[in-house]
């Protein structure tokens, strides 16, 4: 995999290299960004940001309380168990189960999307830079057409461009 | 402009996984010596057989029963404390976060295991899973023991999905720090994270979920604890007041194990720097105003009996305000609520000290409460031919013994592996670390903040 990159210490010269890719015709799909934290409080921190995964969680305890719901009331009545007086299924204790198990569809199902959605695990060969560990911001192309037209965009205060 | 870089933060922080000292040894020797013997003693309840424990008519549940309370009562530390302040966005959690929620898992493990020790014959365990079987027996859904079953693994797998997420980040800086077989292990264990903008974003958006989901949960756990008992018709069991009072004595048990184990990191692994008197003391006051609850609820629960003057739940009332079981009674009400209010309600003795030493009185004052709520309703049962004594055996004693070791050991081997502070989100909140300063400064690089110049250490 070709990559040309820069790195930065500070997080306002990330984001004027972001600014130059952008200027200098790449797409936002195209830029990498690359850090040891998330930046919030800068626009490149937000790329990326719209997820459904509320509402894939929200869906996900949907189902698990509709399974968990029919499964209960389903077991119960193929093997009837009299227990005090109690219906066969009743709802006031089934409510605890379907309860935990609708918690639980959600909790995994957000896991679950954050995996995907998010690329890992993955087994590497993309665009790195150890030095990211160190505080570095990375901010590069992944297969760029000319990796020399970007230098210049890249090449600024004091960032250090590196190509692959 | 430069910013400062956070190595010299990261360095500090990744330093115990590199660096071994003599004592780290010695602790996990002695908690692992200790546990050796816990275990030793339960090969001998399975060997001779469940009479050595203290389990005889009419009290079938003893200890065990209490330390299953206790540790699941202690697991409130983390996951519920750390989703709360995540959610509110107190600043202040940053270093505290992942402290809590090691207790959480650890706990929840060891308390999950006192079902299958109280059990004769813990191989046959699965009988009590609930799944279709071919011996025709059905789990009962409306057993509180089924609930226990659904509640605690729901919060044993969401917190250690919640644990386990934030380190990600972690593991890909030990990662690239590392080399030889550690490189490959936290390689692996870092999911070949990066770092992107999409990942961090979707990492974020996935705790704030857990930490919504998470919170109910951890609720809902120590209620269906106490349904254990308040389903049951045993004299002072019977409550409506069982549900929120578990869980505020749970929160209090768990902020006293947060802050010892605090403590104990601070001062073995040199994190004066991270874990500032300011955690502490914010800490302690929750401590304070959980005592205080706890007392409301304690006032509550022995009035309504008082006034109530059921001859049977007065035989428990008795039993524990003067008869055999005062002595632990009043040592608990020294415990949860003396000592916590002479300590806490002065700052000059709000100290970390001070919060320690609270704490260690708050978490004997819980085990004991956890036992007057089962031995003595046990032992004076609405018909007094079924009245009884209890005495512990030596099995449930060493078993008792080793939990507490092997919470210790799971702590310190958890401490040498990862990173016991989230260092991203360390990095994250406002602070940076200043060690020539040895204080914690607030960081430069924010977007709203007047530009920083150059400092020493800082590269360019």
């Amino acid at each position: 995999m070709k990559a040309i990159y820069g790195l930065y210490a500070d997080p306002h010269v990330a984001q004027k290299a972001v600014n130059n890719l952008r200027a200098a015709g790449v797409t936002d799909a195209d830029i990498t960004v690359i850090s040891s934290e998330p930046f919030e409080h800068f626009e490149f921190g937000h790329r990326d940001a719209k997820t459904a995964m509320p509402w894939i969680a929200t869906a996900a305890g949907a189902v698990g309380l509709l399974l968990t719901y029919y499964l209960l009331g389903a077991s119960q009545r193929s093997w009837p168990l009299i227990t005090a007086g109690m219906p066969i299924a009743p709802n006031w204790t089934n409510l605890i189960i379907i309860f935990e198990m609708t918690m639980l569809s959600a909790i995994i199902a957000t896991v679950i999307t954050l995996l995907v959605t998010a690329g890992i695990p993955s087994r590497g060969g993309r665009m790195y830079d150890p030095e990211v560990s160190d505080g570095y911001i990375l901010v590069g192309v992944e297969n760029p057409a000319d990796a020399s037209k970007l230098e210049p965009a890249l090449a600024i205060d004091g960032g250090r461009v590196k190509t692959t | 402009m430069n910013r400062t870089l956070n190595k010299p933060l990261a360095d500090d922080l990744v330093r115990p996984l590199f660096n071994t000292s003599v004592w780290f040894y010695a602790v996990v020797l002695a908690a692992g010596t200790v546990v050796a013997c816990g275990a030793l003693a339960w090969g001998f309840q399975l060997w001779y057989g469940i009479g050595l424990s203290g389990k005889r008519w009419p009290t079938f549940w003893a200890l065990y029963l209490t330390n299953f309370v206790f540790w699941i009562g202690i697991s409130h530390a983390g996951t519920l404390i750390s989703a709360i302040l995540r959610l509110v966005n107190a600043t202040w959690r940053r270093p505290v976060t992942r402290c809590a929620e090691v207790i959480t898992v650890f706990a929840l493990m060891i308390g999950a295991m006192f079902p299958i020790i109280h059990l004769g014959r813990p191989w046959l365990a699965f009988w009590l899973f609930p799944y279709p079987s071919a011996r025709e027996i059905w789990p009962n859904f409306r057993s509180p023991l089924a609930w226990d079953f659904f509640a605690i693994n729901t919060y044993l797998t969401g917190s250690v999905l919640f644990l386990f997420l934030p380190m990600i980040p972690d593991f890909a800086l030990v990662r690239d720090r590392s080399t030889g077989w550690r490189r490959k292990v936290y390689g692996t264990l870092s999911f070949g994270w990066r770092g992107t903008t999409k990942q961090w974003n979707r990492l974020e958006m996935a705790m704030q979920i857990m930490a919504i989901a998470i919170l109910p949960v951890a609720v809902s756990v120590h209620t269906i604890v106490s349904f254990d008992f308040s389903m049951a018709n045993v004299p002072m069991w019977h409550s409506t007041i069982f549900g929120p009072y578990f869980v505020a004595g749970a929160i209090f048990s768990g902020i006293a194990g947060l802050i010892i184990a605090m403590a104990a990191l601070r001062k073995a692994l040199h994190l004066e720097h991270y874990l500032l008197p300011m955690h502490f003391e914010n800490l302690g006051k929750l401590l304070l105003l959980m005592s205080i609850l706890w007392a409301y609820f304690v006032f509550n629960e022995r009035l309504t009996v008082w006034y109530g003057n059921e001859p049977h739940e007065m035989a428990v009332f008795w039993a524990t305000q003067r008869g055999q079981y005062a002595p632990l009674y009043w040592t608990m009400v020294v415990g949860n609520f003396v000592l916590p209010m002479a300590i806490l309600t002065n700052s000059k003795t709000r100290t970390i000290l001070g919060c320690v030493i609270a704490s260690c009185g708050v978490v004997v004052g819980m085990w004991l409460e956890r036992f007057l709520i089962v031995v003595p309703s046990l032992t004076h049962k609405q018909l007094p031919y079924s009245w009884g004594t209890f005495s512990p055996t030596p099995v449930e004693l060493f078993i008792t013994a080793a939990t507490f070791a092997a919470m210790l050991l799971l702590y310190t081997l958890f401490a040498k592996f990862v990173p016991i502070i989230s260092i991203w989100e360390l990095k994250a909140g406002d602070f940076v670390h200043a060690p020539q300063a040895g204080v914690v400064t607030a960081d430069p690089h924010r977007i709203d903040a007047a530009p920083a110049s150059s400092s020493p250490g800082a590269a360019s």
